[in-house]
């Protein structure tokens, strides 16, 4: 018995990484590490971001990565490890408010990114630092995603 | 003791070797857990319609319809729910049956709530028994047993709105709808009653093959024909020139409208065909002379609004911005991987997160607090309306008891017509001003002008009378000269 303790665990582990493997890639996993807009609506929550997203007035500039990660590598890829566990557990059980309401801090995230890009027109209407900074989707919210 | 620590080392390992096995087995359920879910999702996604039974266009039963669309039969069926809203929904009130009416439940009574309304209606048969609307799924047994079937005969016409008659309609006019449409006007409402099973179901606003939106009321299509002519549209036919978007309103509007029953025949027509504002209704029954009824008090020749929802729609900004009475009264709600029309129709204000905030981002509370803002107005506007129509009646019964002059008499009547009329407009109207509410203010304010001219009408004071809508600029106002 003793002696067979050493290949059970090991045919266990086995197991489990065959099993995770599969599911990985079941579930096309290793999509996310990628910009692919498609693979955001890998769960069909997204159906009509996606939708939307292909309508609107960015589309053929800007990937959903694009306004929803911050720059840089390592903000972008910590930030989709969080949206990434928070829409897992969301989507995995079930419980989530519909119509969907984008966090704070993605909101936030979003906020930045327009600037990315759109910096060099817009510093000059920007508010003092410290203060309240004017929304550029609270007016300009269909860019994104058409209605 | 030699061994003993080789002992020791070999039962750590052990230890080591079981923990690492309990916990890849945890791990693997966990996983194999997740596989699973992942999988079920990913079916949620794949088509979910199952065509259980074959639907013709002789199938009114909904339940039958339901076995190959159980969610939204599940949710149609949820309309026998009695809600309350700040201004509308019904209470239920429970009675004792009686053998004239079996029902155990019924909504409040507009009436009790508010006496005026039997002054306003006196001689009519509303000011006899008038509930607030219960869901779709009591429309046919209200209308059965409501205590108006005893004091007035009413024609089969009311089938139209209380009963799915698309298929009666085509048995009746042996397969020609509109041919059985116009028979089933002239039956009395009992005998039309005995043709007709259910209240508004499936196949009157969906076709049995392709489940698009459809309209099945010859009322409809004539009212909305004569509706597009007014605006240079020759020969509209509803069912192959509206768009999708535009059914989503249509199919609704072929009741909850003003209407009246024209001529002996008691052909249900809508007035239309000046347009839909209260004016262009009123200009309508001007040019094609009906009388709901005579006021018992006054004599007057008087008209009831009804339930004019679409008319009022029409005029608000969600009707302008191509928002359909579905968009917020059957919001889009997930079910799996499915978005379908939420067939549980009811208030918005129930459902504002499905309802309102798919457009609106702002808060629940924030949303109610908007509705009821503009409702309260109206509300209160309503109100003075009613006092100062009440007051009119009042001065006409007691100038008629007095004798007055037969011109003054009628000026004031005309009067008492068009105020009673367009309050009326806003008060049947389901949605205390939140359809149009500029436009139900801009009513109630004429109503009561209307009211007051009457007054002044009866103690001979020059008028400037009907007009409605855009009339007064600055200096040239509609309060009269006192010489």
């Amino acid at each position: 018995m003793l002696r067979l303790m050493p290949a059970l665990a090991a045919s266990a582990i086995g197991i489990a990484t065959a099993i995770g493997g599969y599911t990985f890639v079941y579930a096309r996993g290793y999509s996310y590490l990628s910009n692919d807009p498609q693979a955001c609506a890998n769960c069909h929550v997204m159906d009509d971001h996606l939708r939307a997203w292909t309508r609107s007035s960015h589309h053929a500039v800007a990937v959903c990565n694009d306004c929803h990660t911050p720059p840089g590598i390592v903000p972008k890829y910590v930030t989709k490890a969080i949206n990434g566990f928070n829409h897992s557990v969301a989507f995995t059980t079930g419980r989530f408010p519909e119509p969907l309401r984008i966090t704070p801090r993605n909101a936030a995230v979003t906020e930045q990114a327009c600037r990315k890009c759109h910096d060099a027109i817009v510093f000059a209407i920007e508010s003092p630092p410290g203060s309240e900074q004017i929304s550029c989707i609270r007016c300009h919210f269909t860019v994104g995603h058409l209605e | 003791m030699p061994g003993r620590p080789e002992r020791r080392e070999r039962f750590g390992a052990t230890r080591a070797l079981v923990l690492t096995g309990i916990a890849a087995v945890v791990v693997t359920l966990a996983v194999v857990a997740l596989l699973v879910n992942i999988f079920q999702r990913k079916q949620e996604a794949r088509n979910p319609f199952y065509r259980v039974v074959e639907l013709t266009d002789d199938t009114d039963d909904p339940a039958v319809w339901g076995k190959n669309f159980p969610q939204q039969y599940d949710q149609y069926r949820r309309t026998v729910d009695q809600v309350r809203t700040r201004y509308g929904g019904s209470e239920a009130v429970p009675r004792t049956p009686s053998e004239a009416d079996p029902r155990s439940i019924v909504a409040q009574s507009r009436l009790e709530e508010d006496g005026r309304l039997k002054t306003i209606w006196a001689g009519y048969a509303f000011a006899t028994d008038f509930r607030e609307e219960r869901g779709h799924a009591y429309m046919l047994e209200d209308q059965t047993f409501t205590e108006r079937q005893q004091v007035t005969k009413q024609p089969g016409t009311c089938m139209n709105c209380h009963a799915s008659v698309y298929v009666p309609f085509k048995k009746l006019g042996g397969g020609d709808l509109v041919k059985g449409f116009e028979a089933m006007n002239q039956m009395p409402y009992f005998e039309a009653r005995k043709l007709v099973n259910h209240p508004v179901a499936c196949i009157d606003c969906h076709a049995s093959d392709t489940m698009a939106l459809r309209v099945t009321r010859p009322a409809f299509m004539e009212g909305i024909r004569a509706l597009k002519a007014s605006q240079g549209v020759e020969n509209y036919d509803v069912n192959t020139m509206a768009s999708r978007q535009e059914m989503r309103a249509f199919v609704c509007g072929q009741c909850h409208v003003e209407y009246y029953f024209k001529g002996t025949e008691k052909r249900l027509t809508y007035p239309w065909s000046k347009g839909l504002k209260v004016d262009e209704i009123l200009a309508y029954y001007e040019e094609n002379p009906h009388n709901d009824w005579t006021h018992a008090e006054t004599g007057a020749p008087v008209l009831k609004a009804q339930h004019p929802e679409f008319e009022m729609w029409n005029q608000g900004i969600h009707a302008r911005s191509g928002v359909a009475c579905a968009d917020c009264h059957m919001p889009y709600v997930r079910v799996g991987a499915m978005k379908i029309s939420d067939h549980h129709v009811r208030s918005p204000v129930l459902n504002i997160n499905n309802a309102c905030q798919t457009c609106h981002k702002w808060s629940e509370e924030e949303l109610r607090a908007r509705v009821y803002t503009i409702q309260d107005r109206v509300f209160n506007l309503r109100n003075r309306a009613m006092e100062a129509l009440v007051a009119l009646i009042a001065d006409i019964r007691e100038a008629r008891g007095r004798g007055i002059a037969e011109g003054h008499l009628a000026q004031a009547r005309r009067l008492q017509r068009h105020a009673q009329f367009m309050l009326d407009f806003v008060e049947a109207e389901n949605s205390m001003g939140f359809h149009a509410p500029e436009e139900a203010l801009r009513i109630l304010a004429e109503a009561i002008d209307f009211s007051r001219q009457g007054q002044l009408a009866l103690r001979g004071v020059p008028v400037p009378g009907l007009k409605t809508g855009a009339v007064a600029r600055p200096g040239e106002g509609t309060t009269p000269d006192r010489r």
